[in-house]
C-alpha cells in the first residue's frame, strides 16, 4: 500500500469511527457556546464592551474547546493497541500521525469554524469582521489541532495526562491566539489584515511541516 | 578519533563529569564572588543615577542579568535536548534536567525584578505588552519541562520527551528577543546586544556586564551541583559510585 | 550611607529586587547542596547495609 493510500485509508478510518459517535460531536461544540454565552453574563451585557471583547472571546473559547477534544486524537487507538499497531506498521509515522491530525480537525475544528459567525453575532461583533473570522480560525483551527496532538503524544502514556496536557500546549497556543485575535480586531475597525494573516498562514505552514514529525517522535518515545 | 571526538566522548561520561566538576567548583565559586562583589558594588554604589529614572535604574542590575540567564539556559537546554536525542548521551539528559529549575527561577526573578522596576517607572505592576507576555510564557514552558519529566515514570521515556517538548517550545525564544522590535511597547528597546554598539554609558555598562558573568557563572556552578546528584541517583549501582562513596 | 539604603527614594523598589533575586538565588543553591548531600548519605547507607548482609 502507497503512503498516499495509507494516509488516505487510516484518515477515513478515524472519519468513520467519529461518525459511529455523532453526539460525541456536539460536545465541543456546546462547550464553545457554552462559555461564548457565560461572557455576557458575567460582565454585562452592555453592548460595546461586548462587541470589543468579541473577536478575543471567540478566539479564546475556540481554543478551550480545541484543548477539550484533543485527548481523543490518540486516546482510544491507545487503549485498544491500535497506535502500537501504528508504530510498527511499514508507513511513515508522521504521515499516519498527520492523518489522524486532519480527520480530528474535519470532525471538531471545521463545526466550530461554521458555527463560530453566529456566536460573534451574539456577542455584537460587526459584520465587516466576520469574514475575517472565518479565515482566522480556518487557518488558526488546524494549527491547534497540529501542535496539541504534539501535547497528547507528549502525554498519552500518562495517568492524569489532561491537567498536564494544558500546562504544555497553552504556551505554544498563545500566538496563534494573539495573531488570530489581532486580525479579526483590526477587521472591525477597518484596519489591513494581511500582516496577520500571512502570519497565520506562516504558522500553518510550519506546523503542517514540523508538528507531524515531532508527535510521531513523541509517540515512540511513549510507548517504548 | 580526533581531539574533538574524544573530547565529545569524555563529556558523555557521567564520572568524568563527576571528578571534573568537583575540582572546578571552588574556583568557579571564587570566580563568582569577585564578579558579583564588584558588580554590586559598582552598579549600586559608583555607578551615577540615572538622568531619568534616579536611583531605581539600579534594579538593572538583577533584573536584566536574570533576564538574560532564563533565555540562555533555555538555548542551552536546547542544545542539549538536540544532543540526547540525536547521539543517545546520558549526560545530555542529566544537563537539561538539572538546568530547567534554574532557568525557571531566573525567569521568575526577572518578572519580579521587572514588576518592582515597573511600579515607579510606568506606574503599573504588569502590563500585557509582547516582552513581558513572552516572558510569562517562557516560565509556563519551564514549568511544563518539569511537570512533565516529574509526571513520566519510566526516566529513559521522562529524558526523552522532555527533550521533545524543550526543542518544540525554542520557538519562543527568537520572539521574546525581537518582540520590543516587531511591536510597539512600553519596555525599553535593545540596549546592549545592538550592531552599532550599546546605547548606555560606560561606568553603568561595566557592573552589568559583571552581573552577567557573575550569573553565568552561577549557572554552571548551581547545574552541576544538580548534575552530581542527579549522576549519582541514576549511576547508584555502578562500581565508579560504589568506590567513590565507599571509599569515602 | 543611609543615602545608599534610601535609593533615592525608590528603596523599596529596589532592595525588594535585591532581596527576590538573592532569595531565589540562594534556595536554588541550597536545594542542589542538600539534594547532592542526600543522595551520597543515601548511597552510603545501601553500601553499610550490604556489607553488613555479607
Amino acid at each position: 500500500m502507497s503512503v498516499w493510500q495509507a494516509f488516505i485509508e487510516l484518515m477515513k478510518r478515524d472519519l468513520r469511527l467519529a461518525m459511529r459517535r455523532r453526539a460525541e460531536i456536539a460536545n465541543p461544540l456546546l462547550f464553545f457556546v457554552m462559555v461564548i454565552v457565560l461572557f455576557p453574563l458575567g460582565v454585562g451585557a452592555e453592548p460595546n464592551l461586548l462587541e470589543r471583547m468579541s473577536a478575543g472571546v471567540v478566539w479564546v473559547a475556540a481554543l478551550l474547546s480545541a484543548l477539550l477534544t484533543l485527548d481523543s486524537i490518540f486516546r482510544s487507538d491507545f487503549e485498544d493497541g491500535t497506535l502500537e499497531q501504528l508504530l510498527l506498521s511499514a508507513q511513515p509515522l508522521s504521515v499516519m500521525v498527520l492523518a489522524k491530525v486532519v480527520a480530528h480537525w474535519l470532525v471538531t475544528g471545521l463545526p466550530l469554524l461554521l458555527v463560530a459567525p453566529l456566536l460573534a453575532m451574539l456577542l455584537g461583533m460587526k459584520s465587516a469582521a466576520m469574514g475575517t473570522l472565518m479565515l482566522s480560525l480556518l487557518l488558526g483551527t488546524p494549527v491547534l489541532s497540529l501542535i496539541g496532538a504534539i501535547g497528547v503524544a507528549l502525554t498519552v502514556g500518562l495517568r492524569r495526562a489532561g491537567v498536564i496536557l494544558s500546562l504544555l500546549v497553552l504556551p505554544l497556543y498563545v500566538p496563534v491566539l494573539i495573531f488570530g485575535a489581532a486580525a479579526v480586531d483590526a477587521a472591525a475597525s477597518g484596519l489591513p489584515v494581511s500582516g496577520q494573516l500571512y502570519i497565520l498562514a506562516a504558522f500553518l505552514a510550519m506546523a503542517l511541516s514540523l508538528a507531524p514529525v515531532a508527535a510521531a517522535s513523541a509517540l515512540r518515545i511513549s510507548l517504548s | 578519533m580526533n581531539i574533538f571526538m574524544r573530547w565529545f566522548h569524555k563529556m558523555g561520561s557521567p564520572p568524568w563529569f563527576y571528578r571534573i566538576s568537583g575540582k572546578m567548583l571552588p574556583w568557579l565559586t571564587g570566580l563568582f564572588v569577585i564578579t558579583l562583589v564588584y558588580g554590586l558594588y559598582a552598579g549600586l554604589v559608583l555607578a551615577p543615577a540615572d538622568y531619568q529614572q534616579g536611583d531605581s535604574f539600579r534594579i538593572i542590575y538583577v533584573h536584566v542579568p536574570a533576564a538574560w540567564m532564563a533565555m540562555f539556559i533555555y538555548i542551552v537546554m536546547a542544545v542539549a535536548a538536540l544532543v540526547h536525542l540525536v547521539w543517545r548521551m546520558k549526560m545530555a539528559d542529566v544537563v537539561l534536567i538539572s538546568s530547567a529549575p534554574i532557568g525557571a527561577s531566573f525567569a521568575f526573578i526577572a518578572l519580579a525584578t521587572g514588576s518592582l522596576w515597573g511600579k515607579p517607572m510606568w506606574g503599573t505592576w504588569w502590563t500585557w505588552d509582547a516582552r513581558l507576555t513572552s516572558e510569562l510564557l517562557l516560565l509556563f514552558i519551564y514549568l511544563g519541562i518539569i511537570a512533565l519529566h516529574s509526571a513520566v515514570e519510566d526516566r529513559q521515556s521522562a529524558g526523552r520527551a522532555t527533550a521533545v517538548l524543550t526543542l518544540v517550545g525554542v520557538v519562543n525564544i527568537p520572539i521574546i528577543h525581537y518582540s520590543v522590535v516587531w511591536w510597539n511597547t512600553l519596555h525599553q528597546g535593545t540596549t546592549v546586544m545592538r550592531l552599532d554598539g550599546p546605547a548606555i554609558a560606560p561606568q553603568m555598562l561595566w557592573p552589568l556586564l559583571s552581573m552577567a558573568i557573575a550569573f553565568k557563572l552561577y549557572y554552571v556552578i548551581v547545574m552541576m551541583l544538580r548534575a552530581r546528584g542527579e549522576i549519582l541517583a541514576r549511576e547508584t549501582k555502578s562500581r565508579w559510585v560504589r568506590e567513590l562513596v565507599g571509599g569515602e | 550611607m543611609s543615602e545608599f539604603f534610601h535609593m533615592g527614594g525608590y528603596a523599596l523598589y529596589v532592595w525588594g529586587s535585591v532581596g527576590v533575586t538573592a532569595v531565589v538565588m540562594i534556595a536554588n543553591a541550597v536545594a542542589a547542596i542538600l539534594n547532592h548531600r542526600r543522595e551520597l548519605c543515601r548511597i552510603s547507607r545501601r553500601l553499610r547495609r550490604e556489607r553488613k548482609s555479607v
